[in-house]
């Protein structure tokens, strides 16, 4: 996936919910808008990138609500294919 | 005229809770008080002769055919013009009657052509209707005199001929034109004999401001304004109701018939969301269906370089599922996916998303509303509780103050603008919120009153700069927000929107508006009656799309503007079917009804049905399965109806994508955009060749009905059905109203539509359940579907898509009344006379500044591609923004649009895109490629006949 891509979408995700003056609501908020939108590819994609390059390019509020809900997002193991 | 024959009552219903009875020929009748004589006697059955009369129209009194007696009162007074009233007796036939009837007979017929034999209209001739009916058996004036006998016909419009010979200046025309259509192109030029009917000043049809919409064609009683389409064929025998599969409005229209072959779309009367109008697509643009691009054998290839394969069904249908299969086996279970649009039925759309959730056992499944309004979907589901529309089309009738925001219903729904222009020459009031001076700022007896034209890309700052002003000055509807919403999002959203960086005078420098307008504009709004909200893709197609939905919300919430007729928020949804390709599931996150695939019952539901378990994550939306496919994880696609080749933007970038795939499987009419990226084609069957439902904007599901059978053989959901069972997923449907059950029994907001009752009613409008049992016009009454509405906060953020010295210019992208989207349709007919290209509008300073002339090609450049266009030079939009449409696939309009999208739903940023324009000498390297490749794949298509 384009991770840089990933990170340019997150990081509008997050200049919404950071409005709210909530702060532990809008982070979940946001981290709730990746787990419900976000193909489990995306999200592991996104979240390796997170870890290799540290949140270089994703705002700090988006870095805040990702590793506050990282298990959350953390997609589980693909299936196999239909038989 | 309509050849199948249906009652005409003379003069409009009229609607009063009041009463009035009266005799007619001795026979008493009732009706509301304010309808006419004439309608009250056809009410009882009785008919009298009229020619200039009809009930689509407001009496006239010219022909002086229905002329009547009326106990106690002298003369003979026309009926269509007289109201009724208590206790009146009126004579509808007397000798003296019948004289002065076919004295007006006779001079009608000493200047017409006698040549009922051979002419268009015999047999369906109102004219000779009343000739019959009078008992006209001779001429006295002869025929000798001065006569408009050798008029010459205007045959420049392609689908109808005007033939002023057989003119009997009813003025029948003149008044659809003005009253029903509102573009008052058809005027009477003369006076006396002299008079005749003149199409802008004496000229053809086609030079004239006549937008084709056949209301006249419909509205003449003689072969005067006739079909071409009649003249070549004669009259139909038969018609059937169906639905149009043009635009958002879904006009209902009668298919005529002669066999198997469609002679005619007539607009149908009781159509309740057209009323008996039509627009230049619907009404005529309807050809394509037999085209002789239409591909009808299916085929194959393995390489898109290879020459196509005509094979059988089995043959086809059994590649593609084992195709599928084989890299779901190579590449894991998220490899394939589908993606459906508005061209199939609900039955289809719904079937689709059966088959990527139950056999290919993912959430993989997008639509064409991806590109459109997937904003509103998220933005009304997070405030109001539904993603859909609040109002019917009839609700205008009740409003008092229209804003249009970002649509251009004169050319996107132009059937529905008639109607709005009608409640505008009524007396509502007009705001309009757009960059560029639609048709509606001013036409013909409608003017806004405020014209805010913003910098593309700054709807957010608008809406909040309105939302200031209201709460400010006091203007919110407090009683209702505290009745009907949440109180401390509304408290929240309070304090938000009242900081002053939300002051008009603080976004003028962001929009370009003027404070005042904004403020004056804000009041009429809060303080006019009843306001409604109309907005199109001029809000959804941005970044902050979702967000800017979520502002009109809250602005109509606190100024009390829902949950009425006469108010609301009302998206413009641009297709036949995208409401219903939303409403059935169609998204990679929701179920049919718009249940996230995360809710467990939900999910539990759907695996009871189904009888498999079904995937709790959600899917790809289509411009993720671009990037999962230029990252290899996705490699197998369905499509059916959607030409995301041409219609998603950076087209570079999605035939990459394309071209990354193994296996790509076209459901369609023709070889389009995305097709020469296919590997197996299946011919798709038109809306005339299959039976199902389309939902229109104001969530109305009306019948689509099969006039003929599919010239591919197979209707649309029967190929669907097919590659299911391929795929080792059974379904075992013989008919759509099969699939309807089912998806009522699954949905609750569908939970009570049948097709015995949409045949009952006529169609439907969800929610239709035991608490709506025929359906539900007006949303929102008592409570929202959320319980309490929710003000949300929004914030603006500037795009990041920003002009700078390289790309001066924002381009914006729209539609034009006779093309329509991608043009698959609308190219091959005669539409393309009004618009055989897509041009570029610029202003005239930034054409002088360029050295730009009208008609001049010209490059268009952004940071995502070239491309090259004929400029035409106009004041429409303002300096600094440039406009094109995206109709025709050699354009490249979407070459040069970007990535960028609403950050809720990814629905590309159409209308934000920095470009430079300047003079060019030959097409882009784009368009350079574009068509050889054009040219290498109608080649191999070519061969396809020759194995």
């Amino acid at each position: 996936m384009n991770v840089e891509h990933l990170f340019t979408m997150a990081n509008q995700i997050g200049r919404f919910y950071e409005a709210y003056p909530n702060r532990g609501e809008a982070l979940q908020s946001a981290a709730m808008h990746l787990r419900r939108f976000w193909d489990p590819r995306m999200r592991l994609a996104f979240l390796q990138y997170l870890d290799t390059s540290g949140g270089e390019g994703l705002d700090a509020f988006m870095v805040e609500a990702v590793q506050a809900h990282r298990n959350e997002l953390t997609p589980a193991a693909r299936p196999a294919p239909p038989d | 005229m309509a050849a199948i024959p249906d009652t005409d009552y003379g003069t409009p219903a009229r609607a009063s809770e009041r009463s009035v009875t009266l005799t007619v020929d001795g026979m008493p009748v009732s009706v509301p008080e304010g309808t006419s004589v004439l309608r009250a006697a056809a009410e009882a059955g009785v008919t009298i002769p009229k020619l200039c009369a009809t009930d689509s129209l407001e009496a006239f009194g010219s022909c002086r055919l229905c002329l009547v007696e009326i106990e106690g009162r002298r003369g003979y007074p026309a009926s269509c013009t007289t109201p009724v009233e208590p206790g009146m007796q009126v004579r509808t036939q007397s000798p003296k009657l019948a004289d002065l009837r076919r004295g007006v007979m006779e001079l009608y017929i000493s200047d017409h052509p006698l040549d009922c034999l051979t002419c268009s209209a015999n047999g369906d001739c109102e004219l000779q209707d009343m000739a019959g009916a009078v008992g006209l058996r001779e001429v006295r004036y002869g025929f000798d005199g001065k006569n408009h006998l050798a008029s010459p016909k205007d045959t420049s419009n392609p689908y109808f001929t005007f033939d002023p010979s057989k003119c009997i200046v009813c003025s029948r025309c003149v008044r659809a034109c003005e009253e029903v259509q509102g573009t008052f192109a058809l005027t009477i030029d003369g006076r006396g004999f002299d008079s005749v009917v003149s199409p802008g000043q004496l000229q053809a049809f086609m030079e004239s401001e006549c937008v084709s919409c056949g209301a006249c064609v419909q509205a003449c009683p003689t072969a005067t304004l006739m079909d071409n389409s009649v003249i070549a064929h004669g009259t139909p025998d038969r018609s059937v109701i169906t639905t149009c599969a043009y635009c958002g409005v879904g006009c209902a229209f009668e298919a005529e018939v002669k066999g198997s072959q469609v002679v005619r779309m007539t607009p149908y009367k009781n159509g309740q969301a057209n009323h008996g109008h039509s627009c230049v697509k619907g009404r005529f643009a309807w050809g394509y269906a037999t085209h002789k691009d239409r591909i009808t054998t299916p085929m194959i290839r393995e390489k898109i370089t290879d020459p196509w394969r005509e094979v059988t069904w089995d043959e086809a249908i059994g590649y593609a599922a084992r195709e599928f299969q084989r890299i779901q086996r190579q590449y894991g279970r998220g490899a394939v996916g589908a993606i459906s649009s508005s061209r199939c039925t609900n039955e289809e759309t719904y079937l689709m998303q059966k088959l990527v959730r139950a056999a290919f056992r993912n959430n993989n499944i997008d639509t064409c509303a991806r590109v459109c309004h997937s904003p509103t979907g998220f933005g009304l589901k997070q405030t109001l509780g539904e993603s859909a529309g609040t109002q019917d089309f009839d609700s205008i009738d009740q409003t008092d103050v229209i804003v249009v925001i970002g649509a251009n219903p004169t050319d996107g729904h132009p059937v529905f603008a008639s109607h709005m222009k009608r409640r505008l020459r009524a007396g509502a009031k007009l705001i309009v919120v757009d960059p560029r001076r639609i048709d509606l700022v001013r036409s013909p007896h409608v003017e806004a009153q405020y014209h805010l034209k913003l910098r593309p890309g700054t709807n957010v700052a608008i809406i909040n700069a309105l939302a200031h002003v209201v709460v400010t000055e006091g203007l919110s509807d407090d009683a209702f927000v505290r009745a009907r919403c949440e109180i401390e999002s509304y408290e929240q959203w309070k304090a938000f929107v009242s900081r002053p960086e939300h002051a008009p005078e603080a976004t003028e420098a962001i929009t370009g508006v003027p404070s005042a307008d904004v403020r004056a504009a804000a009041r009429l709004y809060a303080t006019g009656g009843n306001a409604a909200i109309y907005y199109g893709l001029g809000v959804t197609e941005h970044s902050q799309g979702s967000t800017m939905v979520m502002g009109i919300a809250n602005l109509a919430m606190a100024t009390g503007n829902l949950g009425r007729d006469g108010v609301g928020v009302n998206p413009l949804r641009g297709q036949n079917n995208v409401q219903g390709s939303c409403d059935m599931g169609s998204f990679p996150h929701e179920f049919p009804g718009y249940r996230h695939v995360l809710d467990d019952p939900t999910r539990a539901l759907f695996e009871a049905t189904y009888g498999v378990p079904l995937d709790a994550e959600p899917g790809l939306r289509i411009p993720n399965m671009f990037e999962a496919s230029l990252d290899g994880s996705f490699k197998g696609l369905y499509l059916e109806g959607e030409d995301i080749a041409q219609s998603d933007p950076n087209t570079q970038h999605v035939t990459a994508a394309l071209q990354a795939m193994e296996c790509i499987v076209v459901q369609d009419l023709f070889l389009n955009e995305t097709a020469k990226f296919a590997h197996v084609f299946l011919p798709g069957s038109s809306f005339l060749e299959k039976n199902g439902t389309f939902t229109n904007a104001e969530r109305r599901i009306s019948p689509v009905r099969k006039v003929m059978e599919p010239l591919g053989g197979k209707e649309d959901w029967e190929i669907t059905v097919a590659l299911s069972n391929a795929l080792g997923y059974p379904m075992r449907y013989t008919h759509p109203s099969e699939i309807m059950d089912e998806i009522a029994q699954l949905t609750p907001t569908f939970a009570g539509v049948s097709y015995e009752k949409l045949d009952r009613l006529g169609s439907i409008q969800w929610p239709c359940n035991d608490a709506a049992p025929v359906g539900t016009p007006v949303m929102h009454r008592e409570t929202f579907v959320r319980g309490k509405g929710k003000f949300l906060l929004t914030e603006y953020v500037a795009t990041e898509e920003k002009v700078n010295r390289r790309y001066p210019l924002l381009l914006t992208t729209g539609r034009i009344l006779s093309q329509y989207n991608v043009g698959a349709q609308t190219r091959r007919t005669a539409n393309v006379e009004w618009h055989d290209e897509d041009r570029l509008e610029i202003h005239p300073h930034d054409a002088e500044e360029r050295g730009i002339n009208d008609g001049d090609w010209v490059g268009v450049v952004s940071r995502a591609g070239e491309t090259t266009l004929r400029a035409h030079i106009t004041e429409r939009v303002q300096p600094g923004v440039v406009y094109t449409t995206f109709h025709h696939p050699e354009s490249g309009a979407n070459v040069i649009t970007t990535e960028n999208s609403d950050w809720a739903t990814n629905c590309p940023e159409y209308k934000v895109t920095a470009v430079q324009v300047m003079p060019v000498f030959s097409a882009s390297e784009w368009q350079a490629r574009h068509k050889r490749f054009t040219e290498q794949q109608l080649t191999l298509l070519d061969d396809r006949r020759r194995l």
